[in-house]
């Protein structure tokens, strides 16, 4: 097929996935988009979100935390701090970052922090309980 | 002169440490192939953020508002050591390399007249280290119980520099570790991770011009603190493998060492159990004689 485009998902510890795509949508940190071949090149960090991926015949979808995803010419790439693929998370998993962020909203909170950094973790820990509820976990 | 016995027991007992340092061997060969298997995984991420955040530090470093993360404090007087060593000894001139380079880079510092701090990572360079520049002791990570270097343990370290560095404790952090070259050869070296310095990987990135969400500051702030972990993940796993590699060798040498002993003490033993026999055979011989 013509119109599809190089895609991988990377994180630290092992590449999940390379394939040619049709159509990715991103979680960006501004908002969720959606990728396809000519898209005009650009950089966005990533929230915690659904990972889309529209392979001809196939899709898959990956939970992804941190990172960012590099949109170029001729190839996507997502390089995630963590990766999962759907299937393989947990609700067990997810409320355990959940914890971890409502901990680190506590964290931020008392101490005499920019008031930014509150925002920040609020927001992750409102993305994460979003995340849980969209995957009917 | 030992006797037989004696002899014979030292043959048994340089025969069990062969078959210990052999097995050894192996083990370390095994673990290998999974520490580079993994050096291996994390290569396309590393290589992939570290373009990225080349391109956006030319872009965003010539300004005043750059993180400091990436111009640095504008001070240059306190400098922190991370040392990465291994847990376990029995592995060659592996942790001594790294120490020594760490102790070159401390004198040096100190001739010049700076504060030097050092966090040790495994318990092997802490050990030698301690020695000589225990007041200057910030931190330990211990990663005794992690069979398998995660990312997630990387992030534990870069959190904690990152929290002395906001704290202000120091101005400039440096790396200590071992790249694997090959199963001999493994390099120790000395990498700034604060303020950041990104290698431009050639011009290819700089062909391309991104637009970028949020903007080129805000993403910079986002991913300088994950490059910290990315290259102490980096140094982490290449360290792995050269621990590895370096413990394959020494016990290689130490095998063939044993088998070396081994065959002079059966010549030996051989040796005097002949003497042993034809002392015999002589009183025989003239006891007879004398009749």
């Amino acid at each position: 097929m013509a119109d599809t485009i190089q895609f991988d998902l990377v994180s630290p510890e092992r590449r999940l996935a390379s394939l040619a795509v049709t159509a990715v949508q991103i979680p960006g940190a501004d908002g969720d988009m959606t990728a396809m071949p000519d898209h005009a090149p650009l950089i966005t960090t990533l929230r915690p979100g659904l990972l889309k991926v529209e392979a001809p015949g196939a899709t898959s979808e990956y939970v992804v935390f941190g990172g960012f995803a590099e949109i170029g010419t001729d190839s996507i790439s997502v390089l995630a701090e963590k990766a999962v693929p759907v299937g393989e998370m947990t609700r067990a998993d997810l409320d355990a970052m959940v914890t971890e962020a409502r901990d680190a909203v506590e964290a931020a909170k008392s101490s005499d922090q920019p008031h930014g950094l509150v925002d920040d973790a609020v927001k992750l820990l409102a993305d994460m309980e979003a995340l849980g509820t969209h995957m009917s976990l | 002169m030992p006797s037989l016995k004696d002899l014979k027991n030292r043959i048994e007992s340089v025969k069990s440490t062969r078959k210990i340092t052999k097995a050894m061997q192996m083990v370390a060969a095994a673990k290998l192939r999974r520490a580079q298997d993994a050096a291996e995984q994390a290569r396309p991420y590393t290589e992939r953020f570290n373009a990225v955040m080349a391109g956006l530090a030319a872009s965003v470093g010539g300004s005043d508002s750059a993180p400091k993360l990436l111009i640095g404090t504008g001070n240059d007087k306190t400098h922190l050591l991370v040392v990465m060593t291994s847990e376990r000894g029995l592995c060659g001139g592996f942790n001594t390399n790294i120490v020594k380079k760490a102790r070159a880079h401390a004198q040096e510092l100190q001739a010049a007249g700076k504060t030097v701090k050092i966090l040790t990572v495994g318990r092997k360079g802490r050990d030698q280290l301690k020695r000589e520049y225990s007041d200057m002791f910030v931190g330990h990570v211990d990663l005794t119980e992690v069979k398998r270097v995660g990312y997630a343990d990387a992030q534990g370290i870069a959190k904690d520099v990152l929290a002395r560095f906001d704290a202000g404790e120091f101005d400039v952090a440096t790396l200590f570790f071992a790249t694997f070259v090959n199963v001999v050869t493994q390099t120790p070296q000395a990498q700034q991770i604060i303020p950041a310095s990104f290698e431009a990987t050639g011009d290819e990135g700089a062909a391309t011009l991104y637009d970028y969400e949020p903007d080129e500051e805000a993403i910079l702030a986002d991913l300088l603190p994950r490059g910290v972990a990315t290259q102490i993940f980096s140094g982490l796993l290449e360290n792995g493998a050269s621990e590895q590699g370096a413990r394959m060798s020494a016990m290689d040498n130490a095998t063939r060492n044993a088998g070396e002993m081994i065959d002079k003490l059966t010549i030996q033993y051989n040796r005097s159990r002949q003497a042993v026999i034809t002392n015999e055979l002589i009183e025989i011989i003239s006891g007879a004689e004398a009749l």
